[in-house]
């Protein structure tokens, strides 16, 4: 390594201490003395057991696909801040699939499950994709109505076809529903217990690498970015702007809403909830997939590591911190991360972009 | 002692070495140009004067005394300023808001702009730019933009000039303009580094000019002592044609009939009712000052925007409705006026710039999975056959491609698709002298191969050189349908000003 990429590593892995020392003061100031084996937990605690590692791939599987849901629309140049309602539809339709359809044997119910949850989002993400289209609506504005609408929709249908008064939430998914663990609780178990990692995990690195063919290998993938990059030469070469940014949108919601279908069919025997928040997954893709610099390969890695990071975050709660400081925590440390990333690939292809989209200032390198 | 000296600079990019080893040295008040072929390292070592580039080795001396310029605020502390070839102005800010942009001054947090706006006004008034400066960037010309770029080294009280390319997007008239405060700049001590391709240009206005040729220091000649041929010579390594040698037209049937063409609103001028024919082996061409409705005309053409009412007939075949692609299949290639709006994708590789209309075809995709091997081995073919330079050949990103290059990219790929009709706007703005030689040669080419070639062109001496027929645009209307034989350089001039106006019919 020549002296300037050591600067560079070494300034580095610099912002990333200084985010996790941020972190830890916010523990501090919070409850100093618990803060050292707290801080210590969240670092660790995803690799101290294979079941916890289990279980960081468990809470990897949806954010995966809701971060490849955005890194996918960033790539067509859109910002699907979409992803959680696109997730809650999946969601719905998977559960009551699952629920309502038990006429048919469990591997095609399982099956039906995940392409209706895929389609189902996928018609929800055209929403604002017909809409930016035909409308010229911005999708960010049509995004978060139907984030809100697809909320209050999945409240009414869950109390109104696979409520369980009991619990208050959708009745739970009987056991044949799960996904099928493939051997992988034996891998991902520690004494007590396995993991609840199932096939799912697996298939969400396989949707990655499908998105990443399709991407940078067929014609599909040339057009949705040069409309991406730049609009005006796309519309030029006599690329269908309109049509792409629908079946943009569409591939988006379906990838969302088979995260969604994931999420429930897990075997943890999650059931859905009357809410009145927007689904986390749908925000936390944006931050994988920000991190994962949207680069769909990228996104397996980020939504490991952010899911390392809230299991540990979510361990630190037996040392008495609140779930809100430990979010606090958690994001720190991820945008710190990303600041990094970003930083390092932008900074090779020249400073223009973010200048020029973040500040408004004057572009300093052409 | 030299104002400012650079010393044994060398840059080097991935594949290419852009300045290697160059020796540079300017005088208090002089214009020194800035001479060489496209990627030659031109803008390169002006970045690295401007502290864009951090070079390998090499030093800058300012008066005698070694400085380090890290980054554009060492240039400026330092009197250094730049206008860029492409601009870098905010679209939505107004011209004085650009202009203090960085250096405003405040008082308890408040934004001073009275003096600011004092100053930009004696400023403007001194070097008689007529400039409204409370008009949005968006709103104003190209050439007002420059005016402002200029403005900002001025309210900066930079002494030291950098002009990569102004004139290239510039009006003859502008052009003549920007002579002119060149010279009162110089006069008053300011030294100004001017890159062109232009030779008239530096023939008017510099002092001295420094040649570079492959990264290389080519030398430093006096050019009132310096022929324009001597020059050239000393740019490209051989001899070039001036001027151009052509054979007589031999017109054919008509490929594209334009009838009527009506437009009430766009970027520019309306559209009032246009008609004409473009023949089959003839070179026409529209000439016309920036902003009298070319732009429209273009866009109406290939598609790119609608229009009123009119017909546009391509063989026959009504396009004025058809979708931009199906007007590329029918034989329309076009090399647009903005190549880094419409023409390129920056991101890109230059090899995925050259299938940007083809990338579906049989030849670069089967199965919808694109043909890689292919797509490079075409990019290669294209480089050897238009002499594209670049740092990784083909796997360039098109960003990091010099001005021309990326002109003869899009140019390469235009006209290697065989057009019926190519329509070319401005094809050699930016363009070096052994290129636009080139361009005119392929222009003529494809003439003589028997297809219509429509050249909308700002400059004269290419409208008068290249094209068979001129047509002149004014207004929106076209004024004149002459013979570049017959016509003179004045009478033409009258025409574009709407001085004299003909009676044209198709
Ligand atoms: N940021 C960059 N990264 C990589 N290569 C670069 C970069 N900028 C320029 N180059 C390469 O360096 C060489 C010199 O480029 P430069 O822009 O200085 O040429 P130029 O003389 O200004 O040409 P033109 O007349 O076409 O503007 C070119 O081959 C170009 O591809
Ligand atoms: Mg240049």
């Amino acid at each position: 390594m020549n002296r300037s990429s050591m600067l560079s590593f070494l300034s580095s892995v610099l912002v990333i201490v200084a985010g996790l020392a941020i972190g830890f003061i916010i523990l501090l100031i919070s409850n100093a003395n618990q803060a050292i084996p707290a801080f210590t937990t969240i670092l660790t605690f995803g690799i101290t057991s294979m079941r916890n590692l289990g279980d960081v791939l468990l809470f990897a599987t949806p954010i995966i696909l809701t971060g490849l849901s955005v890194a996918f629309a960033f790539k067509t140049g859109l910002f699907n801040i979409g992803a959680s309602g696109q997730f809650t539809i999946g969601a719905f339709v998977a559960v009551f699939i699952s629920l309502e359809f038990t006429f048919l044997p469990p591997p095609i119910r399982i099956i039906s499950a995940i392409l209706a949850a895929a389609t189902a989002g996928a018609l929800w993400g055209a929403i604002p994709g017909l809409l930016k289209a035909y409308r010229n609506v911005h999708e960010v504005i049509s995004c978060i109505m139907t984030n809100y609408i697809a909320m209050l929709f999945v409240n009414y249908m869950i109390i109104t076809f696979i409520f369980d008064p009991g619990n208050a939430t959708s009745r739970r998914l009987p056991a044949d529903s799960n996904l099928p663990t493939m051997g992988l609780d034996y891998i991902f178990r520690d004494a007590l217990r396995p993991s609840f990692v199932n096939v799912g995990i697996i298939l969400a690195i396989l949707t990655a690498v499908l998105i990443y063919i399709i991407l940078e290998k067929t014609t599909f993938g040339y057009e949705l970015k040069a409309c991406g990059f730049n609009k005006d030469a796309a519309k030029y070469a006599g690329i269908n702007e309109n049509r792409n940014i629908i079946t943009s949108m569409m591939i988006c919601g379906a990838l969302a809403g088979i995260g969604g279908a994931l999420n429930f069919m897990n075997g943890t025997g999650l059931a859905m909830g009357i809410v009145d928040v927007l689904a986390s997954e749908g925000f936390m893709g944006i931050s994988v997939a920000f991190l994962g610099l949207n680069h769909p390969i990228g996104v397996i890695f980020s939504g490991i590591l952010v899911a390392y990071l809230y299991i540990g975050g979510a361990r630190m709660q037996v040392f008495g911190f609140s779930i809100e400081i430990i979010e606090i925590v958690i994001s720190i440390i991820i945008y710190f991360c990303a600041f990094v990333f970003l930083v390092k690939t932008f900074v090779g292809k020249g400073l223009v972009k973010i200048t020029k989209k973040t500040t408004q200032k004057e572009e300093i390198v052409e | 002692m030299y104002t400012i000296e650079m010393r044994n600079v060398t840059k080097i990019f991935p594949g290419i070495i852009a300045n290697d080893n160059i020796t540079l040295q300017l005088e208090r008040g002089e214009i020194h140009a800035l001479l060489g072929e496209n990627g030659a390292g031109k803008s390169t070592l002006m970045s690295v004067l401007f502290g864009l580039y951090k070079p390998e080795t090499g030093e800058i001396y300012k008066n005698g005394e070694l400085v380090t310029i890290t980054g554009p605020n060492d240039a400026n502390t330092l009197g250094i300023g730049m206008v860029h070839q492409h601009f870098k102005l905010v679209h939505n800010f107004t011209v004085l808001e650009n202009i203090v942009l960085g250096v405003e001054s405040t008082k308890n947090g408040i934004l001073q702009m009275q003096d600011a706006r004092a100053r930009v006004k004696a400023l403007s008034e001194k070097y008689a730019f007529d400039i409204d400066i409370d008009a949005e960037i968006r709103h104003i010309s190209v050439g007002m933009q420059q005016r402002v770029e200029i403005l900002k080294m001025l309210y900066r009280n930079n002494e030291i000039l950098i002009f990569d390319e102004p004139t290239a997007v510039l009006t003859p008239q502008e052009i003549e303009a920007l002579m002119n405060t060149m010279r009162n700049m110089a006069a008053e001590g300011k030294s100004i580094l001017f890159i062109t391709h232009k030779l008239d240009e530096i023939k008017q206005v510099a002092d001295r000019c420094s040649v570079l040729r492959k990264g290389k220091m080519i030398g430093t000649v006096k050019v009132s002592e310096t022929s324009k041929e001597e020059l050239s010579e000393m740019m490209v390594g051989r001899k070039v044609a001036l001027s151009l040698d052509k054979n007589e037209a031999k017109k054919g049937a008509a490929i594209l009939q334009v009838k009527n063409l009506q437009k009430s609103s766009g970027d520019g001028k309306p559209l009032k009712n246009i008609s004409f024919d473009v023949f089959a082996g003839e070179i026409l061409c529209i000439a016309g000052i920036e902003g009298n409705g070319q732009t429209d005309l273009v866009y109406a053409l290939t598609g790119l925007s609608e229009v009123d009412s009119g017909q546009i007939l391509m063989e026959g075949t009504e396009l004025s409705k058809m979708k931009i692609r199906k007007r590329t299949e029918m034989g329309i290639s076009h090399i647009p006026e903005d190549r880094h709006r419409h023409g390129l994708v920056l991101d890109y590789s230059l090899a995925y710039n050259t299938i940007l209309q083809t990338y579906y075809t049989k030849e670069f995709q089967h199965r919808s999975f694109l043909r890689k091997d292919a797509i490079m081995a075409y990019a290669r073919r294209l480089i050897d056959r238009f002499d594209i330079r670049s740092g990784q050949g083909e796997e360039t990103p098109a960003r990091s491609m010099s001005g021309g290059n990326q002109q003869k990219t899009i140019l390469a790929r235009e006209i290697d698709r065989n057009p019926k009709l190519l329509i070319a706007v401005q094809p050699t703005r930016g363009l070096d002298v052994g290129a636009i030689e080139y361009i005119h040669k392929q222009l003529l080419e494809q003439r003589d191969a028997g297809r219509a070639v429509l050249l909308v062109s700002l400059e004269l001496e290419e409208v008068m050189n290249v094209s068979d027929r001129i047509l002149v645009m004014y207004e929106g209307e076209i004024v004149a349908d002459v013979d570049p034989k017959k016509v003179t350089f004045n009478e033409l001039g009258l025409y574009m000003s709407g001085a004299k106006k003909d009676k044209v019919v198709a």
